[in-house]
């Protein structure tokens, strides 16, 4: 074992930067994350199934996980389109549509929901012309995928863009010439090369929109078992000094994300070993 | 290459000092607050700033930390530091109390259950009142939208739910069975719960939604001569509750600081005059009957019980009402 180690790379160094990598992330996050374990000790297995089988925590991870979903979705495609767009095209505006991308990032989340309640109120911009439609956004679910969609969409378009960047012209002007209708050659030839990267756009837009608190409590509503997020239940728990019950929920949610992540990792690491396979 | 080194430096060590907090000459108290004393405590703060120069010659800096009532005690029993404690409701300070950071019986150790100034939950309507909202009972009827924040994340939304609670004892002979279905009713009419009490105000008068918002007198009052000039105004229902913000110094920090004579008077000061005539004029109702008197025709005289008489204290309302599978939780989910 120990001459694995050595023989795996030529680089000196290997034994200083593993230790601080892992000193580094022990500090950051595995101890805070070890903590939250430690508090969950504290409930008997009993407990801990009657919080989170609650009916009303159930409603929320299904809100929680479902709008994340459907937001990364909705990111995936239109964060594509924008992402091929500003690194294929050059149109005046193209730099500060691309600064404006990571808006989001740096715009703190409440700032966020406000703007997108008031937006989308009854009596807001865009909500006063859909109340005669009777389609309600803000304080409904479709107003936590709104939120969701807007922060997470840097996300998706920053880690499409340096891999778009790379991609040759000429496999498709190739593939054009060998006679592939557009569509064919977008299918055939630039998705394949993309998936291993739109998925991990579409993990990183999911996990950053499950976490999200700040701008959902705004636009929500927070209505039990309708439009309760997991993160506010477990705010509501700490309202009432119930440290065990709260991270009981924060555990639950941490594996399922996990566990969650992890399939998108090898969902990843199948769609790229495919594609190196049929490529060579 | 090399200057570029420098100036990357200075600005690192430039950032790195504006960002630390300016370490003061002075003494220095920290009042840890909820969100809607702000403005209160920064002219108070000032007041009392002049009046313990003059007292004792020394100069003082108070900082103040606001936030939700219950998110403020966490802080503070997880070491924030606060000298002394401005909240709204005294089931966050007992818990500060529980976990030993302040003495037991501190409710005792001030004039007024330490309450310096009160308040009460009233009505805010559309201006003219098309709805013809009077009292609790308006807000049960079907045609009715009433706006209130969570109780479970807003402890001052603790203060609505309750209220509501006692009118209905009062007036169905102290049935529970029939208070449980007017509070049910009325939080059917409630389309959406904000997380605090600002929130709850900005839905009710920007968003314009809801023909009534539950809220407290002094929130009220903010909002009809700020927020919503000339398109809402206050509704007095016949009877409501005592709302007692408390205030107290917290003995640990006070001990480690050295700070025990200066927090206690700087509370005292509350009690004084000019403590009381800033309450009035940021719409809490002064505790000193003479300035009360002052100022009685912004406050109107209205029957509010106490959580004491009608609950036996907040520690058991608490656990009644808004604990998990507590009466409010039944509202949303019957049969838990």
């Amino acid at each position: 074992m120990r001459l694995l180690l050595r023989q795996r790379s030529i680089l000196p160094g290997f034994g200083l930067t593993l230790g601080f990598t892992v000193l580094y992330m022990s500090l950051v996050a595995l101890i805070p994350l070890g903590g939250l374990f430690l508090r969950t000790a504290e409930l008997s297995a009993d407990r801990f199934w009657a919080i989170i089988s609650d009916a009303r925590v159930v409603a929320a991870f299904r809100l929680s996980f479902g709008a994340s979903a459907i937001a990364a979705c909705i990111n995936l495609v239109f964060g594509l389109i924008l992402a091929w767009v500003l690194v294929r095209y050059r149109f005046p505006g193209r730099r500060l549509v691309d600064a404006l991308i990571d808006l989001p990032f740096a715009l703190p989340t409440a700032v966020a929901g406000i703007a997108l309640t008031a937006v989308y109120a009854g009596n807001g911009w865009i909500g006063r012309y859909l109340a005669p439609l009777d389609i309600q956004i803000a304080y409904a679910p479709p107003g936590i995928v709104v939120a969701l969609t807007f922060i997470g969409l840097p996300f998706v378009v920053r880690t499409l863009q340096p891999v778009l960047e790379d991609l040759d012209p000429e496999v498709e002007e190739a593939s054009a010439s060998l006679g592939a209708p557009r569509a064919q050659t977008l299918w055939r030839v630039i998705l394949p090369e993309l998936w291993p990267v739109l998925l991990t756009g579409f993990a990183l837009a999911f996990a950053r929109a499950l976490g999200e608190y700040g701008s959902i409590v705004f636009i929500s509503g927070n209505m039990p078992m309708r439009t309760e997020i997991v993160p506010l239940l477990m705010v509501m728990k700490l309202e009432q000094f119930d440290y065990a019950g709260a991270t009981a929920i924060a555990v639950t949610m941490l594996m399922a994300s996990f566990v969650l992540l992890l399939v998108i990792n090898v969902l990843q690491w199948w769609s790229g070993q495919r594609h190196c396979v049929r490529r060579s | 290459m090399q200057s570029g080194r420098w100036i990357g430096a200075t600005v690192l060590a430039a950032a790195w000092a504006w960002a630390m907090p300016a370490m003061a000459e002075s003494k220095t108290l920290l009042n840890v607050s909820y969100d809607p004393t702000r403005e209160l405590y920064q002219e108070f703060n000032a007041a009392f700033a002049k009046h313990w120069k003059s007292e004792k010659g020394e100069d003082v800096i108070i900082r103040q930390s606001h936030g939700g009532a219950g998110k403020q005690a966490r802080a503070v029993i997880d070491g924030l530091g606060g000298d002394v404690l401005t909240l709204a409701l005294a089931y966050d300070i007992d818990e500060v109390s529980r976990r030993g950071l302040i003495a037991e019986g501190w409710q005792k150790r001030l004039p007024n259950n330490s309450c310096p100034y009160t308040s009460t939950i009233v009505f805010l309507v559309r201006k003219g009142n098309p709805k013809n909202i009077r009292d609790w009972d308006d807000l049960t009827r079907p045609d009715v939208s009433v706006i209130t924040p969570n109780p479970k994340t807003s402890g001052g939304a603790r203060w609505n739910h309750l209220a509501a609670w006692a009118y209905a004892l009062k007036h169905n002979d102290n049935d529970e069975a029939k208070a449980r279905e007017f509070v049910g009713k009325l939080f059917k009419n409630v389309p959406v719960l904000d997380s605090g009490a600002r929130g709850s105000t900005t839905t009710f008068v920007q968003r314009e939604i809801g023909d009534a918002l539950i809220t407290w007198e002094n929130e009220a009052f903010l909002a009809v001569e700020k927020l919503g000039r000339g398109k809402v105004e206050i509704v007095l229902p016949s009877m409501s509750i005592l709302a007692e913000p408390p205030v107290t110094v917290v003995d640990k920090v006070v001990d480690a600081h050295g700070t025990r004579e200066l927090a206690t008077a700087y509370l005292e000061f509350l009690y004084s005059d000019v403590g009381q005539e800033l309450a009035a004029k940021y719409h809490y109702r002064p505790s000193n009957p003479k300035i009360a008197e002052k100022y009685a025709e912004k406050f109107p005289k209205l029957e509010r019980i106490t959580i004491d008489e009608a609950f036996g204290g907040w520690q058991k309302a608490q656990a009644k009402h808004f604990a998990d599978g507590g009466v409010f939780d039944q509202i949303y989910q019957p049969g838990r």
